[in-house]
């Protein structure tokens, strides 16, 4: 009887939530989930300032999240489910644009400012690294008489 | 009657800050001496004006006046009084008058701590505070008034922004304004130096210590604002490179680079270019700043509610600002010429590598921020740029910055050799390298690399301290240790967050479930009322390996006045780790959904940013750098000069 | 270097705020215009037919699929709006107004209670020549539909020339919708 109880309060304990994770109406496993989050953490919550899905507490990206985790858990790739959202959305919806020519300055920037300081500071070494000129003989003689 | 006098003193503090402006930067060049000792008096009779503007504000706010209009708007009698104080800075029009408050405040501390100044120097300086703080008064007192009255008042206000009604309101803008606009400092030393047309070693050391208190409020403000957020908004995130937030981080990239900079103009006279360029930049950006996020070009959590009208003369504000002060450093090049010279490894060497970098940073994080609304004007397509964009194209950008801070300091001025300050570096080096193999080989690749390079400039700073012994440390070398350790500790909290884990599950009174190595289980939901709010307790007890140690107490808030529902997070932190438990939602099947994360090493990264501030203010304290402090002993007999 | 050529050079700061100035200038006035919103989104179904649906009728009226709007006798708009929304209270009287002028306008409730949509119509007139109702709001999604009400400009060979995501005014009629019934026509 009482092994019987003690098994009791252990029951509490089974709700534990196994390998499998409930969000947003979708079962699946931590795998899938962190895929899921992933590709949530890339999409724009339209309805919000600046927050990913992942993020947001908005109805929308609440619906968007379950479209989401459905996919995953069908098995279809990151790449399809973000193009099912640009194709619904545009390319707002992505948190980083696609890189094409009307990108390319963004994406070079970095590359960019680092050439134009690195130029910058060769530009301003060169200047400055010519040696000072030899010592003519007077010099040189004057020099050993001081040391 | 007290907004009426607060109307009238804002009134009287634009014509003296014009005044100030005028007779400072005009007075030297026509070699009135009264106007050398006239402007310091302005400054302070300015910051007067200001100062009793803003507490007839304040007191509008106490006494809950509902015929202020911003009042009205933005607080109500059912605010708790500490909101109804620092609420006043809550909204677009009192956080202009805090602005300019702290601007005046500016001028005020240059009159009376610059006295060691050269009289001509200081009244320029004091001359550009003036004329800036003319043009943004203007602004407040034509655009943006907060005295506007409305007959008859309402009964009641609308109340304050619920999420606003947090301590964090009470500290995070003023620490942040500071640090913002005491750049304007460095900025007028940079100008009236350009005018002068003198820029030397001693101009070095004197903007020195003005740079470094404001990059300490700055450091700080940041540092808070992303605590606030982190521990406000609810799911555990601290920065979310928001426009708003890069608005702040883009003078900090430039105020550190200028810090650096400044050292070597005062001591080798090199760099002094790029010193009056990062100062003339550091505030420009703190301006672009306050514009942008008042415009309402950016799309923005923090976003105050403008009108483009007042973007437009914010415009023009900064048009004569940032372009005047361009121009000047264009025009007064030939004065910029270095005169020192140094080897391709030496301490000028790393300082200008990690300006590059810096500023590389600060390049990306602009592109970036402002790339929508120019992509939109030049291409007519809408596209957003969010924290995956910045965190791919910054942290690659910031290991050349971590390693050279671990490396600079240990080498000499002019030159130096890289592989003797290499080999006093070796425990440095095993240890990063150590910690790196420790987490790589638990596949953290990302975490491995964020905590070894923590660890590198946190033990490279120990090392030069160390090396230095303590009783020849001077306290400007043991600040900047402070600082590189600072920034040490946070790259390492950050990195640490990386590996932070989250769940969110619904849970019925009884249930649990387990996350991070803890057992956490929801007790019970219960209601607990506040001043303005009703609000609903969720308690979760967390147990490790069937102990109980900790009981949470996560909860919801409903705003009636406002019908917002606002969610307190459950923090507990060890100093190494933050449990941190969130009441997200209330399903109608009953129980409750919770958000459940554990952060390893969170508290560091605000703990990191704490150490930087504190080594900027231990930095401070040393005597040398006290602006031309008059010699107090005679010099003994025989001394050398 | 000579002086001339260092003012040059230390010039391009100078010539990049003057730039950025302006462009952001551009940006103030064409905001003021009501020509540019930062938070307004392009919808992808411009220049395309509506995605494949068919939904349920609602409050008594007819629902309707995208087969329906293949090719309207005329240009019509379909305007999402839920009971719930305030917008679309505010906009109920200028979608009575165009209807009463003989504009086709076909609605779809957006996760919308029967009831409270009955006595919303009942309330503010019903402007609609059908009514489907999106429960889930899948449909919505599809259409890229990102809040209430919106409001799609469809022609007669049953192609989408217009998407506005906001209350219709006086200002955006006379600005948008005029002059494509004029196009369309």
């Amino acid at each position: 009887m009482r092994r019987w109880l003690f098994l009791l309060t252990l029951l509490p304990a089974l709700a534990l939530a196994q390998d499998m994770v409930t969000r947003d109406g979708v079962t699946m496993t931590a795998a899938q989930e962190a895929q899921a989050e992933a590709i949530g953490d890339q999409l724009r919550c339209l309805v919000c300032q600046n927050e990913s899905i992942e993020d947001s507490d908005a109805k929308l990206a609440a619906q968007l999240r379950g479209i989401i985790r459905q996919q995953v858990v069908q098995g279809v790739p990151p790449r399809r489910i973000m193009d099912y959202m640009v194709q619904r959305y545009g390319i707002f919806v992505l948190l980083k644009p696609p890189v094409s020519p009307l990108t390319w300055l963004l994406y070079a920037m970095p590359a960019l400012a680092l050439a134009l300081g690195g130029m910058a500071w060769l530009f301003a070494a060169r200047r400055k690294a010519a040696p000072p000129a030899p010592l003519s003989e007077a010099e040189r003689a004057r020099l050993d008489e001081l040391l | 009657m007290i907004p009426e006098l607060g109307h009238f003193a804002l009134a009287c503090a634009v014509a003296l800050a014009f005044a100030q402006g005028v007779v400072g930067i005009f007075g030297p060049s026509l070699r009135d001496a009264r106007a050398l000792y006239a402007t310091p008096l302005l400054a302070l009779s300015h910051f007067t004006a200001i100062g009793l503007a803003f507490l007839a504000l304040v007191w509008s706010g106490v006494v809950s006046d509902f015929t202020v209009e911003n009042i009205a708007d933005f607080s109500s009698s059912a605010v708790p009084l500490l909101y109804r104080i620092t609420g006043v800075w809550g909204n677009h029009d009192g956080s202009i008058l805090l602005w300019c408050l702290i601007l005046s405040l500016c001028g005020a501390a240059v009159a009376v701590a610059g006295g060691g100044l050269p009289a001509s120097l200081r009244a320029r300086v004091l001359g550009v505070l003036g004329l800036v703080s003319g043009g943004f008064l203007l602004f407040t007192l034509t655009v943006s008034n907060p005295f506007t009255r409305i007959w008859p008042p309402p009964l009641e206000g609308a109340g304050i922004n619920p999420i606003l009604q947090d301590p964090g309101l009470a500290f995070h803008p003023p620490v942040l304004y500071t640090g913002y606009v005491g750049f304007s400092v460095a900025f007028a030393f940079a100008i009236a130096a350009l005018i002068e047309g003198r820029i030397d070693a001693a101009w070095g050391r004197w903007v020195r210590p003005w740079a470094l208190i404001s990059w300490c409020f700055l450091t700080g403000g940041i540092a808070l604002g992303s605590w606030w957020s982190y521990y406000t908004l609810g799911w555990g995130g601290y920065w979310f490179w928001d426009p708003v937030e890069n608005a702040a981080l883009l003078p900090w990239l430039t105020g550190t680079a200028l810090l650096h900079c400044a050292i070597v103009v005062e001591k080798r006279e090199s760099l002094k270019a790029w010193t009056v360029l990062l100062a003339i930049a550091t505030f420009s950006l703190s301006l672009s700043g306050t514009f942008l996020v008042r415009s309402g070009i950016l799309n923005s959590v923090h976003s105050f509610a403008a009108a483009p009208d007042q973007g437009l003369f914010i415009l023009a504000l900064l048009g004569l600002t940032i372009g005047g002060s361009l121009l000047l450093f264009a025009i007064r090049a030939p004065v910029l010429a270095a005169t020192g010279i140094y080897a391709p490894i030496s301490r000028e060497s790393a300082l200008v590598l990690n300006n590059v970098f810096l500023c590389a940073i600060a390049a990306v994080v602009f592109t970036g921020t402002l790339y929508p609304p120019f992509a939109n004007l030049l291409f007519g397509i809408q596209l957003s740029v969010g924290a995956p964009f910045f965190n791919q194209t910054v942290l690659p950008l910031t290991a050349p910055i971590i390693l050279a801070m671990g490396v600079g300091p240990m080498l000499p001025w002019k030159r130096a050799d890289l592989l003797p300050a290499l080999h006093r570096l070796w425990l440095a080096g095993a240890a990063a390298l150590l910690v790196f193999a420790v987490l790589t080989a638990s596949r953290h690749v990302i975490a491995a690399l964020g905590l070894a390079g923590g660890a590198w400039v946190v033990i490279s700073a120990l090392i030069d301290l160390f090396r230095r012994r303590f009783s020849t440390l001077s306290r400007s070398a043991l600040g900047a240790a402070l600082g590189h350790i600072g920034f040490g500790v946070t790259v390492l909290g950050i990195a640490g967050m990386t590996l932070a884990v989250q769940k969110v599950v619904v849970l019925q009174p009884g249930q649990s479930t387990t996350l991070g190595g803890y057992t956490w289980t929801l007790q019970d939901i219960h209601d607990a009322p506040g001043p303005n709010y009703t609000q609903r307790v969720a308690d979760i007890v967390l147990s490790e390996d069937g102990a109980p140690f900790l009981t949470l107490h996560p909860s919801r808030r409903f705003f009636a006045a406002q019908k917002v529902i606002t969610n307190d997070a459950a923090i507990h932190t060890n100093g190494f780790q933050d449990i941190y438990a969130v009441f997200a939602d209330e399903p109608a099947t009953g129980g409750a959904e919770l958000r459940l994360n554990r952060h390893p090493m969170a508290p560091e990264i605000w703990f990191g940013g704490l150490i930087m501030a504190l080594g900027g203010f231990v930095s401070l304290s040393d005597r040398r750098l006290r602006v031309g402090a008059p010699a107090r002993r005679r010099k003994p007999e025989g001394a050398v000069a | 270097m000579s002086p001339l050529r260092r003012r040059l050079l230390f010039g391009i700061p100078l010539a990049l705020a003057v730039a950025g100035g302006e462009a952001f200038y551009v940006i103030l006035r064409r905001m003021q215009a009501n020509n540019y919103d930062p938070h307004a989104l392009p919808s992808p179904l411009l220049g395309k037919r509506p995605p494949s649906f068919s939904l349920p009728g609602i409050a008594g009226m007819q629902g309707f699929a995208n087969t329906d709007l293949a090719a309207p006798p005329k240009p019509m708009l379909v305007n999402w709006f839920a009971s719930w929304c305030v917008p679309c209270l505010q906009e109920a009287p200028m979608l009575a107004k165009l209807a009463a002028g003989g504009l086709t306008i076909w609605g779809i409730a957006y996760e919308d209670d029967p009831q409270a949509l009955a006595q919303f119509l009942q309330q503010n007139g019903n402007p609609y020549q059908r009514l489907a109702a999106d429960a889930s709001g899948t449909t919505a999604i599809n259409w890229g539909v990102y809040g209430v009400p919106e409001t799609y400009f469809i022609d007669k060979t049953g192609i989408v020339r217009w998407r506005y995501a906001g209350a219709l005014t006086d200002d955006v009629v006379a600005r948008y919708l005029n002059p494509l019934l004029a196009k369309y026509s």
